[in-house]
C-alpha cells in the first residue's frame, strides 16, 4: 500500500554514501603498502594477489560512485551544491584509479624499488597515504557538519583538517625531491628504461597526495558556498 | 418545500451523521501518516506508541478545541442568504459534500495520493453551491481568504521551523558541549510545546465543555502547565542512559536521544493540532445540516453545536486511525526516513503551532500543508541532507487536483440526492 504522506519528501541523504566511497578509496590505496613490500621481497605471487585486491576495491569504489551519481536526481534540495558533491566524488574516485595504475605498472614491468631507495620510498608512500587518510577524515566529518548546519565549531574543525592535509601534501613534495635526488645519483648503475619508469612511479605515488589534497579543496569549496 | 425537511428530517440527519462519520474516518486514515509520520520515521517513538498518542490527542484536540473552525466551514464558504428560500438545497448539498469528500479521501488513500482533507471538503462545498445554486451563492471573498491561507500558512510554518532549528543549532549543536546544552535547553522546548497546546485548549476549546477563563487566567494556567511539562521533561532526560563511548561517530548521537524525548511531546502536540483543525472538515457540514433541520428550515445566524456532533467526529477520526493507521505506520516504519529527532521536532512543533494559531482565526487550513512548509523551513536552515522537490511538487499538484475532484463529485451527489428527495 503506498503511503500518502509527506515522508517521500525526504530523499536519501547523499552524505553517507559519499563517506562510504572515500572509505573504500582509502582502503584501496592502503593496499599499496603490502603490495610494495611484496615486490621488494620479489614475492610476485603475493604481489599479483594484492594487485587483484586493489583492482577489486577500485571496482567497488566505481560502483559506489555510480550509485551516488544516480542518487542525485535534479530535483533535490540540499544544503550543499549538487555540482560540488558530484565533483568531490569524481575527485575521490581518482585516488583509487591512481592506486590501480601504480600497481598495474609495477606488476607489468616486474619493477623492484632499488634497495638504496627503499627506506625513503616507504616513508614517502606512507606520507602520501596519510594525505588520503586525512581527506577521508575530513569527508567523514560531513554528517556532523550537517548536524550543525555547516557552521561554527564543526566547520572550523574541518578547515583545520584540510589545512593539515595541505601540510602533509607539502611534506610529500619535499620527500619526493629527496627521492628524485637519490635516484639521480643511482641512475648510471640502473637500466635506463627502469629509471624512466621509477621516476614515473615516484610521480604517481605523489599524485595520491595531490589528488587527496584536491579532494580536500573540493570539500572546502563546497563548504565555502554554504 | 420546507416540509420535505420536516417529514424526512430524522433521515437526513442520520445520513448526514453517517457520511460525516465516513469523512472523519477518512481524515483519521488519511492524515495519520502526515501527523505522526515524522515521529515514527525518526524512530523517536514506536508504532504502538504513535497510535496510542494519536488516539488520545487527536480525540482531545477534536473534542476540546475543534469547535472554532467548524463555523467557517458551516457558514463562511457559502453565502447563506441565497439559501433562505431553499434551505433543503443547503441540506442536500452538505450531505452530498460529505459523501463526495469522504469517497474522494478513501479513493486517494487507496491510490496513495497525499491529498488534503481540508481541500477536499472545501472543493466539495464550493462545487455544489456554485453549480447547484449559482455562482453568487459562494462567498468568493471568504474562499479567496481560505485559498490565500493555503499559501500563507506553509510560509509561516516554514518560517517558524527555520527559526526553531536555527535556535537549536545556536544553543545546542554549535557549542563546546552539545550534550550538556541539550539537557539544559530541551526542557524549555518541551515547555513551549506544552504552553501552545494548553493555551489553545483553554482559550478556544473549553467553552462548550462549560468551563470559561478570562485571558489573564488562561495565560497563567498555560504557563503553569508549560512549567509542569518542562519539569517532567527534565526529569525524564536526567534519567536517560547515555552511551558512554564518546567517540566521534556518536558525537551527536546522544544529543539526538535527548531530542527523541522532546519529540514525544511534539508528536502529542501535532496530533492535538491535527484533531482540533481537521475535525471541522467532517463535522462542519454535519452541523449545518442538523441546524437547518432542527430549526425547520430556518437558517439561523447563530447556531450552537449540538452536543453529540463533536464526539462523533472525534470518534470517527480515532476509528480511522486505529483501523487504517496501523498499516500506514508500518509502511512508514519500514521506509527509514533520513530524519533525526532534532529536525523532526522543529518541523512538528512549527506545524502544530501554525495550525493552532490559524485555527484561532477560524480559517480552515491544511495540516499537511503546514507540515510540508515546516519541512522546507528546516531544509532552508540547512538541517536536512536532501529534500526531494519532485515529491513536493507532486504533493502540491495533488492538492490542486483535489479541489475540482471534490467539486465534481459533490455536484454529482447533490443532483442525485435532489432527484431522490423530490
Amino acid at each position: 500500500m503506498p503511503v500518502n504522506s509527506i515522508l517521500g519528501v525526504f530523499a536519501k541523504s547523499p552524505i553517507k554514501p559519499l563517506q562510504e566511497h572515500i572509505d573504500k578509496v582509502h582502503e584501496c590505496a592502503s593496499i599499496l603498502v603490502p603490495f610494495f613490500e611484496a615486490t621488494v621481497k620479489q614475492d610476485w605471487d603475493e604481489a599479483v594477489a594484492l594487485r587483484k585486491q586493489i583492482r577489486k576495491a577500485e571496482q567497488q569504489a566505481d560502483i559506489q560512485k555510480r550509485e551516488i551519481r544516480l542518487q542525485l536526481p535534479g530535483g533535490l534540495f540540499m544544503p550543499v551544491e549538487r555540482t560540488d558533491l558530484l565533483e568531490l566524488v569524481t575527485q575521490q574516485d581518482k585516488i583509487a584509479n591512481k592506486a590501480k595504475d601504480i600497481s598495474g605498472r609495477v606488476i607489468g614491468r616486474n619493477m623492484v624499488i632499488p634497495s638504496e631507495l627503499q627506506e625513503l620510498f616507504f616513508a614517502y608512500l606512507n606520507r602520501c597515504l596519510d594525505a588520503v587518510y586525512m581527506a577521508k577524515e575530513a569527508v567523514n566529518e560531513l554528517d556532523d557538519l550537517l548536524e550543525t548546519g555547516f557552521r561554527g565549531r564543526e566547520l572550523d574543525l574541518v578547515e583545520k583538517m584540510i589545512h593539515k592535509l595541505d601540510n602533509i601534501e607539502a611534506d610529500t613534495d619535499d620527500i619526493q625531491i629527496q627521492l628524485r635526488r637519490q635516484l639521480f645519483a643511482l641512475e648510471s648503475e640502473l637500466n635506463p628504461v627502469d629509471v624512466m619508469f621509477l621516476y614515473k612511479i615516484i610521480e604517481w605515488v605523489g599524485d595520491l597526495a595531490d589528488l587527496a589534497e584536491r579532494a580536500g579543496s573540493r570539500l572546502e569549496l563546497m563548504l565555502a558556498r554554504v | 418545500m420546507v416540509d420535505v425537511l420536516v417529514t424526512n428530517g430524522p433521515w437526513l440527519i442520520a445520513f448526514a451523521a453517517a457520511f460525516g462519520f465516513l469523512m472523519a474516518w477518512g481524515i483519521g486514515a488519511n492524515d495519520v501518516a502526515n501527523a505522526m509520520g515524522t515521529s515514527v520515521g525518526s524512530n523517536a517513538i514506536t508504532i504502538k506508541q504513535a497510535i496510542v498518542i494519536a488516539m488520545i490527542f487527536e480525540f482531545a484536540g477534536a473534542y476540546l478545541a475543534g469547535g472554532e473552525v467548524t463555523s467557517t466551514i458551516r457558514k463562511g464558504i457559502i453565502d447563506s442568504s441565497y439559501f433562505v428560500d431553499v434551505p433543503e438545497l443547503l441540506v442536500y448539498g452538505m450531505i452530498g459534500s460529505l459523501l463526495a469528500a469522504g469517497i474522494w479521501l478513501v479513493v486517494a488513500s487507496a491510490l496513495g495520493w497525499p491529498v488534503s482533507t481540508t481541500h477536499s471538503i472545501i472543493g466539495a462545498i464550493i462545487g455544489f453551491a456554485a453549480v447547484g445554486v449559482g455562482t453568487d451563492a459562494v462567498a468568493w471573498g471568504k474562499v479567496a481568504g481560505i485559498v490565500g491561507s493555503w499559501i500563507v500558512t506553509p510560509a509561516i510554518s516554514g518560517f517558524i521551523a527555520f527559526l526553531l532549528f536555527q535556535s537549536v543549532q545556536k544553543l545546542i549543536f554549535d557549542t563546546d558541549n552539545p550534550l550538556a546544552n541539550a539537557k539544559r535547553y530541551v526542557p524549555f522546548y518541551m515547555a513551549l510545546a506544552g504552553f501552545i497546546m494548553s493555551l489553545v485548549t483553554i482559550t478556544k476549546g473549553l467553552k462548550h465543555v462549560g468551563v470559561k477563563f478570562d485571558t489573564h487566567e488562561a495565560y497563567i494556567l498555560s504557563l503553569a502547565i508549560a512549567a509542569i511539562v518542562g519539569v517532567i521533561g527534565k526529569v525524564i532526560i536526567g534519567r536517560l542512559k547515555m552511551s558512554e563511548s564518546a567517540d566521534k561517530t556518536t558525537h551527536f548521537g546522544n544529543v539526538e536521544r535527548v531530542f527523541a524525548v522532546l519529540m514525544v511531546v511534539t508528536a502529542c502536540c501535532m496530533a492535538f493540532a491535527h484533531g482540533s483543525n481537521d475535525v471541522a472538515n467532517a463535522i462542519g457540514p454535519l452541523a449545518a445540516v442538523v441546524s437547518v433541520v432542527q430549526h425547520g428550515g430556518e437558517i439561523t445566524k447563530k447556531a450552537e453545536l449540538v452536543w453529540w456532533i463533536l464526539p462523533l467526529g472525534a470518534v470517527g477520526i480515532v476509528m480511522g486511525l486505529a483501523i487504517f493507521g496501523k498499516r500506514v505506520m508500518q509502511t512508514i516504519g519500514k521506509n527509514i526516513t533520513h530524519l533525526t529527532p532534532s529536525r523532526g521536532f522543529a518541523a512538528e512543533l512549527a506545524a502544530a503551532t501554525t495550525v493552532v494559531i490559524a485555527s484561532g482565526t477560524g480559517l480552515p487550513i491544511s495540516t499537511t500543508q503546514t507540515l510540508v512548509g515546516a519541512v522546507l523551513g528546516v531544509g532552508m536552515a540547512r538541517g536536512i541532507a536532501a529534500i526531494n522537490l519532485g515529491v513536493v511538487r507532486n504533493i502540491v499538484v495533488s492538492w490542486v487536483v483535489t479541489l475540482p475532484a471534490g467539486a465534481a463529485l459533490s455536484i454529482l451527489f447533490f443532483y442525485i440526492i435532489k432527484g431522490i428527495m423530490s
